[in-house]
């Protein structure tokens, strides 16, 4: 385990207090490293709070549009076969407006790994309703409580890609330290499967948005434990036999 | 190197091939789907990528991924594959990368049709994404032009750092005529210092809106498409020296008035042509000396006329300028003499 933080997090995330895009970053920059990926590594980043993580990680990165980001980093692992390439985004950002492009780089089994942030709110824009916002859950869009008889139910990816042909599926959780290493294995595997060039691998990761949840840091943990975690289940899905 | 008779979507595939693109990636859409099956077999022979996408803006999300490693980058579309495309040649603008997009013009608006049509001008010149940027369009009028404008496309991208547009139509890319190509280009992706490879022992590297990285950004964006007005302007011309009427036109509306010009020549009547081939930059160079003109005339497969904007500032209000439209027929050479017959007995309206 590294103590000292990893060389490519050159700077303290700019995240708000509590949110746990901040760990996702770490977690990733301490995998690259110990990989010894990171002067390798190749990032297509999304749009919305995951678009803020190449302030304070250092590596090569390209600004996808929304929603575009699988597409965006399919294009350069084509191009620079022998490089790390994923995708850093959001679930508004995956799941919405580039669903099709998520769906697609599994459909093909694209050797790329996509890192999706979910944390059940379009966090950038003010805390709108996303995909994956939980049924009752209030957001700017749905003030009385997520309907979903009029908006569906949330949508889980996991339950859409296990279906496809793709090497590796996870989810994991930032809301205690027990779920913060097994996520960090999930990331490590993911990227393990493309140095393998086994084809896709997806790493969703449940995080907390205080802010826009409009509860503390602590009580955010705990409902990713306690309800979150009850609909989107944890742990790996789709990973090679032994 | 001998001539080969080739479809102009098949040499344009063929020659950015020979001008080192080595990734494309594309949806299919008529006109232009051969350029997408030319490639899905051509590409992976020179070792290069081909992806059919899910949708135009996956494909230019590839394309923008590609142009990000300093790949030679292309993708093609036509119509409502083209709008799609533009949120992507944005954001490609934007972040200054090079590439080259086909649009294979058809007519209309919406769904439209997949007969000839020269109705993408605004959206291809005038950009048709968001913000400030301009694509370099270049329109040919042959199969051949097409493959040399591949050619120039590819290398002004990569020296602008900036999305080039080829803007042809139905009746250029589905018609076969002998082409000569150029020699194979070999372009190296390592040789720019922008294009990302992993940062290795340096510094990382971000592609985005390049706002971000330079306090001057609004003049440096300011000078950078002057120099492309002042540089990259292409035109030809045919009988305009003492030309009286001179007509204006690109792709195959042009190889329409050369027919026109000479019909009428041979009656006594003195008229010309500019051809643009560069739209932007357009080529206001070409209307600076022309003594005797006394009007000018924007020859367009346009119901409502869209280059006819770019004549009037062109000529900036000295000359009258009348449109010649077509549509949903197109003209055929002496349907523009009648309308220059009009437009000489004062029975044409100006445009403004």
């Amino acid at each position: 385990m590294i103590k000292k933080r990893p060389k490519a997090l050159y700077v303290d995330h700019k995240y708000c207090p509590g949110c746990g895009h901040g760990i996702v970053n770490r977690l990733i920059a301490e995998v690259l490293e110990e990989m010894n990926e990171d002067e390798n590594a190749l990032c297509a980043v999304a749009v919305g709070c995951s678009s803020l993580m190449p302030d304070t990680f250092g590596i090569d990165i390209v600004q996808a549009q929304h929603g575009r980001a699988a597409a965006v980093a399919i294009g350069m692992k084509k191009c620079r076969p022998d490089s790390m390439v994923f995708s850093y985004q959001g679930d508004g950002d995956a799941l919405a407006i580039g669903l099709s492009e998520t769906m697609y780089a599994a459909i093909r089994n694209d050797n790329i790994t996509v890192i999706l942030v979910n944390n059940h709110n379009f966090g950038m824009t003010g805390g709108q309703m996303s995909p994956t916002t939980l049924e009752n859950q209030r957001t700017t869009t749905t003030p009385f409580g997520r309907d979903v008889a009029k908006t569906g139910q949330p949508l889980d990816i996991v339950k859409l890609l296990k279906n496809f042909d793709i090497a590796y599926l996870a989810r994991g959780t930032t809301s205690n330290n027990r779920e913060i290493l097994k996520t960090k294995k999930y990331i490590k595997k993911a990227f393990e499967n493309q140095k393998q060039r086994k084809g896709y691998s997806m790493v969703e990761v449940l995080s907390p948005c205080p802010t826009n949840w409009g509860i503390s840091p602590l009580e955010a943990c705990q409902k990713i434990d306690n309800v979150s975690t009850e609909v989107f289940l944890t742990g790996e899905f789709k990973k090679e036999e032994a | 190197m001998q001539k080969e008779l080739m479809k102009g979507n098949d040499a344009i595939a063929e020659a950015a091939v020979r001008a080192g693109c080595r990734f494309f990636s594309g949806y299919p859409i008529t006109p232009q789907s051969e350029i997408l099956e030319y490639l899905s077999w051509r590409l992976p022979e020179v070792g290069g990528n081909f992806v059919q996408s899910e949708s135009e803006l996956s494909g230019i999300s590839m394309v923008y991924g590609a142009a990000a490693t300093g790949t030679r980058a292309m993708t093609s579309s036509s119509g409502p594959g083209f709008s799609l495309l533009q949120e992507g040649i944005s954001y490609i603008a934007s972040a200054e990368l090079p590439c080259v997009i086909v649009d294979v013009m058809r007519y209309g608006s919406g769904l439209a049709d997949i007969f000839t049509g020269q109705g993408d001008y605004w959206q291809a010149v005038k950009n048709g994404g968001h913000g400030d940027y301009r694509c370099i369009v270049y329109a040919p009028n042959s199969v051949q032009e097409a493959v040399d404008l591949t050619a120039l496309s590819f290398q002004k991208a990569d020296e602008y750092r900036n999305p080039v547009i080829i803007l042809s139509d139905a009746s250029i890319c589905q018609m076969m005529e002998p082409v000569k190509f150029p020699p194979m280009i070999e372009h190296d992706n390592n040789q720019y210092e922008w294009a990302l490879k992993g940062k290795g022992k340096g510094k990382s590297k971000r592609h985005t809106s390049t706002m971000y990285y330079n306090d001057n950004y609004d003049e440096y964006l300011n000078l950078k498409y002057k120099r492309i007005e002042d540089n990259e302007q292409k035109w030809e011309t045919y009988l305009v020296e003492d030309a009286e009427i001179v007509l204006v036109a690109y792709g195959i509306s042009s190889r329409i008035c050369v027919e026109a010009v000479d019909k009428s020549r041979s009656q006594g009547k003195k008229i010309g042509l500019i051809r643009p081939i560069s739209l932007y930059p357009f080529p206001t160079k070409a209307f600076e000396e022309l003594p005797e003109a006394k009007a000018f005339a924007s020859v367009e497969i346009s119901c409502l006329s869209q280059m006819i904007e770019d004549i009037c500032l062109a000529v900036k209000g000295r000359l009258p300028v009348y449109p010649i439209r077509s549509g949903m027929s197109v003209y055929e050479s002496d349907d523009i003499c009648s309308s220059i017959d009009k437009i000489l007995n004062s029975k044409c309206k100006e445009v403004y």
